[in-house]
């Protein structure tokens, strides 16, 4: 339980330590590969967004052409005023008409990037939590569960901000950028020219400022880790703290982590939010040296030379001005835009990188063949295979060579022979293990913490598989058993009791999805857990919530007994299943298994000796090898290790 | 209805701008800058269209000389340069530079001090709620919840101050930007700028409609959302139930059902929200056709609406005006958004910064526990008003100083509560608890919970090392005190087969150590409290019978006069107490010797029959 809380309660946040700083390789490949399975799926509504997108730029930056015009319009002397009503009438019913298109552009864009973005992290939400369904138990037993959900949350979070928003907007940006930089140079190239520098100048702002908001705001992120594993630590020991009257020492303690966190989010803030205001009032500047440039070319009588053509006269130059005006700061909004976006698409390809790293995790492999099948006698006493539930189960072997199939009966025999085996290959935690199970048989594995215990049963399910040695199920090698249908013949009841959010009938439905209403209260029966469900208000009703902490740890563990009774496997593993329950009410739990399983294999870990006590075989481990093996007495007979710790000379753990 | 949620919500913005204390300064200077940014920023436009104007009047414009306020603007720089257009230019441009430069420093510097306002306004609500957690008694932990607390303290504070970033620089800056702009319309044209106040409203009520339809969905999606990441954590935690029952593609389905109603709501609401783009780019469009349009038509005199009279200059300043009261009402909408975000976060801190401890220590508390006597008086518990059942009914003991009692019984049998009451964790609902010859209630918190230590149930050492862990007893403890206590727990010979020894550091969690060293930490921290009485709930389950017993022997031998309390599940650990107590159901089933109980009471003897009796 300890170590389940601690693996979930490391906060997301410490993922995001270890890799701050992102590679820009790495980068550009997450960024390919967003880019490759957006258009994979969206292909032809992307191409609709990128000509929406276009055409909302040209129509907001074709405002400016408009103004030019107008003010020329104006200013020409050579025409009438009639004409030039006509004109203006003109023009505003173009502008309208390209407006319009705009503002379609724009609807259309909205609506089609919802539904791309949704569809998207739809998508890739599941792909991830598909591909985590199919990897292998190693990969939860050496990832923190904080670390995987930060996937979900932190890292989708901000795959999601970027899709919807900075990409469009930054190219948004980009589009508006290069429409109004050409407008630009076709009317004045000198004016064109301040405002390059200037974009210069901020590109420069946004790379010192904006770079070292990124930094302290990576600060930021490592001293919040730190402050709620504080605060996790000291919230969860708060009980403990008062028992102590360690408050103020506690508050001390707190004081620096949180004057920590204040300087390095003031730190932080202070740089994000300069960015805008020098951005925006770079942009003034440049809004001010246009005018000024402006007039004195007219002052002065400049030559104004831009790609449409020279102009010389006042009365040309002022509407280039005026329009520039509008255009300069057009400009400057779309640079500050688009590096606001930045922080927020370097998070989300830090995060997509994680996410992919995910998905192409290497999934759980199995070769296996042999799969397990309901079976009856038929007329000429042969084993044949039927949909039916018949309590009889068999190995539907298939051999390839010949093509034919033979049918093995599931008895529950099990032999492991001479296994070693490692978690990691440079530490052996098993060493030459050797047991038979014979059908029927209640086969018991004693030992401290570490000897071993909790692994052969990992082997037996194939959560991890043998370095070396063989495992043999009813004489099948269990490499051929398709991994799927070698766990259900084994009802497992694991260490860490593990209930989902939803009622208690459903949770002990988990164990056999088509079990009916009597069948649930048949296996709550078994595992004595009936009494107690029927004492609650809600009855069979009553909503788990939060992993069942609304009930004491002996209940969980006998709704986790009742949950492997409905599955009625023909084998069965308890991990120190009745651990938290006191001895009279195991006594009685024991009793229900005893005749659920009668004639049945079943392996048993437990730490207090009078659980296992009754067992046909008890098997001691040391250090991940066998020392004793023997029924009870023969144990305590032979005076060993069993007898030390059944005297309670030695400690277990 | 409506009101006392207002009169609600106010309660809550007194209590947390109580936090911004020292960071007043910056919390008001930051207003203060971000106003005169903001003027500056609106005067730029004015000084640049009457540079305008006198390029057009020195290029002999098309209209009749303009009125108001830019005109007057022209006319004082033309004094100021003796009327020479060219020195009036260059007086424009200095002036134009100095704003803009002004109107950066002022900028940069709110940024400066709002972050350090927001970031510090942070840091005192944080420390306020940590400190009142502090105050807290266990009744008060239970309700709230450690998750709970830590939701409160991370996620919710950091709600309130990204709100509070944005009230006091946005919430000044847009409103007042709003305002500012639109008198300078009304100054420059009357008939332009109440055409885009109008467009505006319209702008404004359709944003408010859509974030109204809008807010609601969000909130259900949120919460949807939320719900679907938890059975992500459930599913995670519980991987190996999963792949034991071969339940991957259930999950699978479940998940895919879940994300796809979420993706259908998420679509749904963004649908709506992508009325709002075109709507805000439609109003721009149409403010800066009537702005060209009807700005031309009254440069070529062709009408003059309100009186108004303007220039190519002013055309200029009216687009910047209306483009900047727009962007502000944007902003301002953003803001109403994210403080609704915030309300939510804001509600649940406040409800922690104005709990009161259940428990308190009474006016001239009593200061000396006496004894380690202690009697249960006709004591009746429940751990909340509003249960229904007593977890304790009608419980009387009286345990002289120095006892040692042991205490058994089922899950459920109320056990920890029973003894919970001795160091006043929980106050009594009837009856009194006496230690000491004194109602618990009349001591000192601080002094009784120093005098009855207690090791719980979940035992938990902190980060750090174990000399650090064990001085949480005693702060002051030498290194032979230390030492003293763990060899009486039975935990030196471990610490010392450590390679650091007492300066082995602890992970967080204590998971670096087993159950059973972890368990003989805890019980050696408790005793460096040199206490009256020692209550151990559970705390030798992981400890093998021998180390048990010797623990129980030591505590006989070497503190006598102390009174132990010991629950254990193992009938072995409270054989040899003085008394022992059987509970069941909340109720005391029987008290006595263990010979007594073995005569006649038939659950102790179950218990024992259950564990002892193939052994003997």
């Amino acid at each position: 339980m300890d170590a389940a809380t601690k693996k979930s309660g490391k906060t997301a946040a410490n993922n995001h330590i270890k890799r701050p700083v992102i590679n820009m390789k790495d980068a550009a490949h997450a960024f390919g590969r967003i880019m490759k399975e957006l258009f994979e799926a969206n292909g032809k509504r992307l191409i609709v967004v990128a000509v929406c997108l276009v055409v909302a730029a040209i129509a907001t930056s074709g405002a400016s052409i408009y103004i030019i015009n107008m003010v020329g319009t104006l200013f020409d002397s050579g025409k009438v005023r009639d004409e030039i009503l006509k004109s203006l009438i003109t023009g505003v019913i173009v502008m309208a008409f390209i407006y319009l298109l705009g503002i379609i552009a724009q609807f259309l864009r909205s609506r089609i990037m919802a539904v791309v973005t949704q569809k998207f992290l739809d998508e890739t939400r599941k792909k991830m939590f598909n591909g985590m369904q199919n990897l292998p138990v190693k990969y939860f037993d050496t990832h923190t569960h904080g670390d995987i959900m930060s996937h979900y949350t932190n890292d989708i979070d901000a795959i999601r901000e970027m899709v919807s928003q900075s990409l469009p907007n930054i190219f948004n940006s980009f589009i508006m950028l290069v429409t109004i930089f050409i407008i630009m140079l076709t009317y004045s190239l000198w004016l064109a020219m301040i405002v390059m520098g200037f974009s210069v100048i901020m590109l420069f702002v946004t790379k010192n400022v904006g770079g070292r908001s990124a930094k302290y705001f990576i600060r930021q992120q490592k001293s919040t880790a730190r402050a709620e594993g504080f605060m996790e630590e000291t919230m969860h020991g708060q009980k403990v703290i008062k028992v102590f009257n360690h408050e103020e020492e506690i508050k001390k303690e707190f004081d620096k982590v949180n004057e920590e966190l204040y300087n390095d989010s003031k730190t932080a803030h202070t740089y994000a939010n300069m960015l805008m205001p020098i951005l925006g009032n770079v942009g003034n500047i440049m809004y001010v040296l246009l005018a000024f440039v402006g007039s004195m070319i007219i002052v002065y009588e400049g030559i104004n030379v831009g790609l449409s053509g020279v102009s010389r006269t006042a009365a040309e130059i002022i509407p280039v001005v005026v329009g520039f005006l509008t255009m300069g700061r057009q400009f400057s909004v779309q640079i500050g835009q688009a590096s606001q976006q930045l922080n927020a698409v370097v998070m989300a390809l830090a995060g997509a990188q994680r996410v992919f790293e995910l998905m192409d995790e290497k999934p759980e492999e199995d070769n296996g063949y042999v799969t397990l099948v309901h079976a009856k006698y038929n007329e000429n006493g042969e084993l044949c295979e039927t949909e039916e539930r018949t309590g009889l189960w068999a190995w539907k072997h298939p051999h390839r060579a010949e093509g034919t199939i033979t049918y093995v009966p599931l008895r529950g025999d099990i032999e492991m022979r001479e296994v070693d085996f490692g978690y990691v290959p440079e530490k052996i935690v098993l060493h030459d293990v050797s047991l038979h199970a014979k059908p029927g048989e209640k086969y018991a594995f004693v030992g401290a913490t570490g000897a071993g215990k909790t692994t052969i049963t990992n082997l037996l399910n194939r959560f991890y598989d043998i370095a070396d040695g063989k495992i043999r199920y009813d004489g099948i090698n269990i490499n051929k058993i398709k991994k799927s249908d070698l766990r259900k013949s084994l009802g497992m009841v694991l260490q860490d009791t593990n209930l989902f959010t939803g009622t208690i009938m459903e949770n002990i439905r988990y164990g056999r999805l088509d079990a009916t209403d009597e069948q649930v209260y048949e296996a709550a029966k078994i595992a004595n857990a009936h009494d107690f469900i029927t004492r609650l208000p809600q009855g069979y009703d009553t909503m788990l919530t939060n992993d069942g902490s609304n009930l004491s740890q002996g209940q969980r563990q006998l709704l986790a007994i009742a949950r492997a009774a409905v599955a009625d496997a023909p084998v069965m593993i308890m991990d120190e299943a009745t651990s938290s329950i006191d001895t009279r009410t195991e006594l009685l739990v024991q009793e229900g298994t005893d005749r659920l399983m009668k004639g049945r294999t079943v392996f048993v870990i437990a730490h207090r000796l009078s659980t296992v006590r009754n067992s046909d075989t008890i098997m001691v481990l040391e250090n991940g090898r066998v020392i004793e093996r023997g029924s009870h007495d023969e144990l305590l007979a032979l005076k060993g290790t069993y007898y030390a710790l059944y005297t309670g000379a030695v400690e277990l753990e | 209805m409506a009101e006392r949620e207002g009169i609600e919500n106010m309660k809550i913005i007194k209590r947390l701008s109580k936090c911004i204390r020292e960071y007043k300064k910056d919390s008001i200077l930051t207003p203060v800058l971000i106003v005169f940014e903001v003027l500056l920023e609106c005067i730029l436009p004015l000084f640049t269209s009457s540079l305008i104007n006198t390029i057009e009047d020195f290029a002999g414009g098309a209209g009749e000389s303009s009125t108001g306020i830019i005109h007057g603007i022209q006319t004082f720089m033309y004094g100021l340069s003796d009327g020479d257009t060219l020195n009036c230019i260059i007086i424009h441009g200095i002036l134009l530079l100095i704003i803009a430069f002004l109107s950066l420093f002022c900028g940069a510097m709110a940024g400066k001090t709002v972050a350090s306002a927001s970031a510090g306004f942070a840091k005192n609500l944080r420390k306020d709620v940590y400190y009142n957690v502090q105050t807290f008694s266990f009744a008060n932990i239970d309700k709230f919840s450690a998750p709970g607390l830590v939701t409160r303290l991370t996620t919710d504070i950091t709600n309130v101050q990204n709100a509070y970033m944005m009230f006091i620089r946005v919430g000044v800056r847009a409103p007042l930007m709003l305002v500012i702009s639109l008198v300078m319309s009304f100054q420059i044209s009357k008939s332009i700028a109440l055409i885009s106040l109008g467009l505006m409203f319209i702008m404004a009520v359709g944003c408010v409609f859509i974030f109204v339809k809008v807010i609601p969905i969000f909130n259900k999606v949120f919460k949807k959302y939320d719900k679907m990441n938890e059975s992500v954590q459930e599913n995670v935690k519980a991987m190996r139930v999963v792949k034991a029952y071969v339940r991957e593609e259930y999950e699978k389905e479940k998940f895919a059902k879940s994300s796809g109603e979420i993706r259908n709501d998420f679509t749904r609401a963004e649908k709506i929200i992508a009325f709002a783009n075109p709507l805000m780019m439609g109003m721009m469009y149409m403010v800066m056709l009537t702005v060209i349009f009807l700005g031309s038509l009254i440069i070529m005199d062709v009408t003059h609406p309100l009186g108004d009279k303007i220039q190519i200059g002013e055309i200029t300043s009216l687009l910047t005006y209306s483009m900047q009261s727009l962007a502000s009402l944007m902003m301002l909408s953003m803001i109403l958004v994210m403080c609704t975000m915030a309300v939510e976060s804001s509600r649940r801190l406040y409800e922690v910064l104005e709990e009161k401890s259940t428990l308190a220590s009474p006016e001239n508390a009593v200061k000396h526990v006496d004894d380690g006597s202690v009697v249960f008086d006709n004591v009746s518990f429940k751990y909340s008003d509003k249960a229904e059942k007593f977890a304790l009914e009608g419980i009387n003991l009286s345990i002289k100083s120095g006892e040692t009692i042991g205490i058994i019984g089922g899950t459920g049998a109320a056990k920890t509560s029973l003894v919970q009451l001795i160091p006043r964790l929980y106050d009594v609902t009837e009856g009194r608890v006496l230690v000491g010859g004194r109602d618990v209630r009349e001591y000192d918190l601080v002094v009784l919970r120093d005098s009855v230590s207690m090791v719980l149930q979940k035992n938990l050492l902190f980060s750090g090392t174990i000399k650090e862990n064990l001085r949480w007893g005693n702060k002051d403890a030498t290194d032979e005190e230390l030492v003293h206590a763990a060899t009486l727990a039975c935990a030196d010979g471990f610490i010392r087969s450590f390679p650091d020894g007492y300066d082995t550091y602890i992970e967080q969690g204590g998971t670096n150590v087993s159950g059973g060293q972890r368990q003989r930490l805890c019980i050696a921290r408790a005793l460096l409290k040199n206490p009256k009485i020692i209550i151990l709930d559970d705390s030798t389950s992981a400890v093998d019978t021998r180390t048990d017993a010797e623990i129980r022997k030591s505590f006989k031998e070497e503190i006598p006069h102390i009174t132990k309390f010991i629950i254990a599940q193992r009938i072995a650990s409270v054989m040899d107490a003085d008394k022992i107590i059987v509970m069941d159901g909340g109720r005391i089933s029987d008290i006595g010797t263990h010979e007594e109980l073995m005569e006649r009471s038939r659950i102790y003897r179950e218990v024992y029959d259950s564990q002892i009796k193939e052994e003997e």
